[in-house]
């Protein structure tokens, strides 16, 4: 009897918990669904109030990708968005990797204030930055270019990517350099010829987190970018697909399926080392 | 340095002090003149009459934030800021916790319901929010087609989700608790997974039932790192003007408004950086106190 009434109690928190989980799977993942279902149907399908929504009522269709690829400047904008990645890429490497080496193990106590220093410019968002910048683009002569992307976006990587790879530096045994450094290197050929290398799982969370930082990226780009050809993807879509009254919904939902689930897989891998980038900061 | 260890070169590339230095120098000069220099310029503009088109700036003293002071739009996107981000994020730590706690148990096909989960936060924010403005449309919105399938609708209301001002503003509070739910669970799950087998133990073997092992071990423990996803979580409301951008863009009548979508509308298409500017800066304030407050809180309550 006892047992009985155990094994319905557990029983109960079981189906508790898969519909506690299912309610949150929908509530999160339904637009996604939403976006998938309309990308694929036809326009009478969707305008027609009388039929199911959740179902295809009448046969899928790819009518709407071939306009979204062949009518609209969609592949471009995605082409823009990954050229703007990769230099981003570059630069932040370029710059975080030294720097995470000497916060992590060169600099003494001025080193722990700099990091911090460097964390809270997570503080000084671009909704305070991007006025100012619209003007130094403006003087750069960079209004309407490519290039204005490519010279802000390290502003929010790099300080967001030295966290993480001082948090890659740190976890590197110190005899490494050490061994290294007996064997006639020099503590900077030792970073760049043994942790480095030593790093390059590291150094490919900064690649992902960086690629997918640029792509959210929305307000620099909203604001120094004017002509259709030079948007990058999040903003080419919601300012030129979206303009006026007359709304391709079903281009317009393929067009954020097809940039956003990539993404998503590409992050669900690396995301306890993107979490700890953000806790290890505020909690030493 | 090991004892017997050759003393070093003083060659750059051995002198850790220097060499720390000349790494570290580029990264802090990029921020400095990336983020110190706008940051400063925003502050300096605030104070003078640029706009778009003028290139001689006359300085004007407090004038700009005179005028932002006595206009009613802007008291009501400061109203909004605040009614958006406390709604949204009380919403997001209580939700985020009990999903913390559902994803915390190990069950079969956990890594799919984590990516379903994760979506929201980790596709661009400016494309899952489109896919909303599908959901609200006046005509087609999903939401309404299914209540009035359930019967849950009475005959002649059909709400206009983003043209009614308390619907406008519960659907940008929707959305920024769907985008912002996982990051903080993340956070939060990260925490759960910090604590001691060891605790979980004692305290069931001392007999502690569901809601005290919540309320005197979980919640306790893991409120450090609570703070810290609350601290994101504001930080990204607070200055998000991209989810308004896209749904309302500002309206019904200033209604969904905020202080960082009344700065874009000002400072960009309207041309007048000196008041975009100045409406900014309001935010950094409130975000240091903010951010203030809550790591104080974070940091003591480890200690204990």
């Amino acid at each position: 009897m006892h047992v009985d009434r155990y094994a319905w109690k557990r029983g109960l928190a079981r189906l508790g918990h898969v519909v506690l989980l299912a309610a949150f799977v929908v509530f999160t993942a339904f637009p996604f669904y939403w976006m998938f279902i309309t990308t694929f149907k036809t326009t009478l399908d969707l305008v027609d109030t009388r039929n199911n929504p959740f179902l295809f009522n009448r046969p899928p269709t790819l009518e709407n990708l071939d306009v979204l690829f062949f009518n609209t400047q969609y592949g471009l904008w995605v082409w823009n968005t990954l050229l703007v990645g990769f230099i981003v890429v570059g630069i932040t490497l370029l710059l975080a990797i030294p720097a995470g080496y000497s916060l992590a193990r060169l600099s003494g106590r001025w080193g722990r204030q700099l990091a911090i220093a460097i964390f809270l410019t997570y503080l000084i968002p671009p909704t305070i930055l991007f006025i100012p910048f619209s003007r130094i683009v403006g003087e750069l002569g960079l209004q309407d270019s490519l290039w204005s992307l490519v010279l802000v976006y390290p502003s929010f990587t790099v300080p967001f990517c030295t966290w993480l790879m001082m948090g890659f530096f740190k976890a590197v045994p110190h005899d490494v350099e050490e061994a290294a450094m007996m064997d006639g290197l020099s503590r900077f050929g030792a970073f760049i010829r043994v942790v480095v290398p030593l790093s390059s799982a590291g150094i490919l969370t900064v690649v992902i987190f960086t690629l997918t930082l640029v792509m959210q990226e929305f307000i620099y780009a909203l604001t120094f970018i004017t002509s259709s050809s030079q948007y990058t993807v999040s903003v080419g879509v919601p300012t030129f697909l979206v303009r006026g009254d007359v709304y391709f919904w079903g281009s317009l939902m393929g067009a954020c399926l097809i940039v956003s689930i990539p993404i998503a897989i590409l992050y669900n891998f690396f995301l306890d080392r993107f979490v700890a980038g953000f806790t290890v900061g505020a909690i030493k | 340095m090991k004892p017997g260890h050759p003393p070093p070169a003083m060659r750059l590339a051995d002198n850790d002090g220097a060499l720390g230095g000349w790494l570290l120098a580029p990264a802090v000069i990029y921020i400095t003149l990336l983020v110190g220099f706008p940051f400063l310029l925003s502050m300096y503009y605030s104070l003078t009459d640029a706009t778009v088109g003028n290139t001689t700036l006359s300085f004007v003293g407090l004038d700009n934030f005179r005028r932002i002071m006595q206009s009613g739009t802007f008291w009501r996107a400061m109203r909004n800021t605040f009614v958006f981000t406390l709604i949204s994020q009380i919403l997001v730590v209580i939700l985020a916790k009990i999903l913390a706690m559902a994803l915390y148990k190990d069950f079969r096909g956990k890594w799919l319901i984590r990516l379903l989960i994760l979506l929201p936060w980790v596709a661009p924010i400016s494309l899952g929010t489109i896919g909303w403005l599908w959901i609200f449309d006046p005509v087609y919105s999903i939401i309404n087609w299914t209540l009035r399938a359930l019967s849950l609708l009475p005959a002649n209301t059909w709400p206009i989700w983003l043209g009614q001002p308390d619907l406008a503003m519960a659907s940008i509070v929707l959305v920024d608790v769907w985008r912002l739910l996982p990051l903080a669970t993340v956070i939060i799950l990260a925490g759960l997974s910090g604590i001691p087998q060891d605790i979980h133990d004692a305290a069931q073997m001392d007999g502690a039932g569901f809601w005290r092992h919540l309320f005197q071990i979980n919640i306790p423990l893991v409120m450090p790192i609570m703070l810290v996803a609350l601290l994101f979580g504001i930080v990204f409301t607070f200055t998000d003007m991209i989810i308004i951008y896209v749904l309302t863009r500002g309206g019904p009548f200033d209604t969904t408004q905020v202080l960082a979508s009344l700065a874009f509308f000002t400072g960009v298409p309207g041309g007048d950086l000196a008041e975009g500017a100045a409406i900014s800066l309001f935010l950094f304030p409130l975000l240091v106190a903010v951010v203030v407050v809550l790591l104080t809180i974070a940091r003591r309550t480890e200690v204990t």
